[in-house]
């Protein structure tokens, strides 16, 4: 198994405050990984680490093999939790802007994307709700032609519509050698579409596997796995 | 087609059933043209790397043949979905047994009110 995202003894502390402990697991080349995580457990910590934001502090971290950088920035596409859209641009700018900054973003899937998703190059980013800004930063985002994708909670904020699209856009879309980590906890929705998950708690992989061996060896769904596992 | 993915059992074992079940109910026609893994995958919202262990699965049994230009085309062997439509109707049969059983109907008294129901009552 080929390993695009490398996690060794990975431990991340904000002042005393361990936000990942000792987490080890690697990500394989070509996989869906759903990150599933309660509030707090880390999974935005690790993908921030992975696409070199934040710099560990012990253990570490590996993207194609390097260490988070200028250079495996090129092969990342991260999809950050909040939105970061310029607000006094227009959706052209942005998309010009984007392909400016990143050799891999294909205009013609970003216009094909947007227009699906009724949102025209003459919008102004500012006046945008909430749920519009995140669909267009995850059709930016998914333009790339990146090796790894790295989405922070993508289907948190938008309709069940939007994220029927937006899970579609990810079966269609998605490159067969890509991978592509998807944090989030609406795990109902969504656990199908994953190759395997991540359990996260508490900082550390709790629980990992192939959605369908899990299926079979506990008979329920992640879902209902993830309800026992983090009981309150 | 419509697909429903249930909690409790591996997704691809769902989907294997549910393509069978659109077999047999003429849905996919013999000889007919199966939609890509991707476009199938979409269409179930289901990760593509398990549509594409469900539809192996369909080939090692027969029911599906890749060819070599056209993708994916369903068997033209009408036996063989004769074969499937009996083997699925007997789950089903199998099934209402148990589900009678646990309502705490024998086997007689089932057969009984199945033959009132045929006869109207």
């Amino acid at each position: 198994m080929e390993a695009i995202l490398s996690c060794q003894g990975l431990t991340k502390l904000y002042g005393m405050k361990p936000a990942l402990s000792d987490f080890t697991y690697d990500f394989a080349k070509g996989r869906i990984v759903g990150l599933l995580g309660p509030n707090g457990s880390g999974k935005t910590t690790l993908l921030k680490l992975a696409a070199g934001l934040l710099t560990p502090t012990g253990g570490s971290v590996r993207v194609c093999g390097m260490e988070p950088g200028v250079e495996t920035k090129k092969h990342v596409s991260f999809l950050p939790e909040r939105n970061y859209l310029p607000t006094g641009m227009r959706v052209r700018e942005t998309i010009d802007f984007f392909s400016d900054f990143y050799a891999d973003f294909q205009l013609d899937k970003a216009a094909e994307m947007l227009r699906d998703l009724n949102i025209r190059p003459e919008d102004k980013i500012s006046a945008m709700s909430k749920g519009t800004r995140e669909k267009m930063q995850l059709a930016l985002v998914m333009s790339r032609r990146a090796e790894l994708y790295l989405l922070d909670e993508p289907i948190g904020g938008v309709d069940p519509a939007a994220r029927d699209y937006i899970l579609n856009t990810i079966i269609r879309n998605y490159n067969e050698d890509a991978t592509l980590v998807l944090s989030t906890h609406l795990i109902h929705d969504i656990e199908t579409v994953f190759d395997d998950v991540v359990l996260i708690g508490g900082g550390r992989a709790v629980l990992a596997g192939s959605v369908d061996s899990i299926r079979e060896t506990h008979g329920k769904s992640i879902d209902a796995l993830f309800r026992e596992v983090f009981r309150c | 087609m419509t697909w429903i993915i249930t909690a409790d059992r591996p997704v691809y074992l769902q989907l294997i059933e549910q393509m069978e079940l659109a077999i047999t109910a003429g849905e996919y026609r013999a000889g007919g043209k199966l939609p890509s893994v991707r476009e199938l995958a979409a269409e179930a919202s289901v990760n593509p790397n398990t549509m594409q262990r469900a539809m192996q699965e369909l080939e090692a049994r027969g029911l599906v043949k890749t060819q070599r230009t056209a993708g994916r085309t369903i068997t033209e062997d009408e036996t063989m979905i004769q074969t499937l439509r009996k083997r699925k109707a007997k789950e089903q049969i199998e099934q209402f047994w148990a589900a009678m059983q646990k309502l705490g109907f024998t086997r007689d008294e089932t057969l009984s009110m199945l033959q009132n129901e045929k006869e109207g009552a």
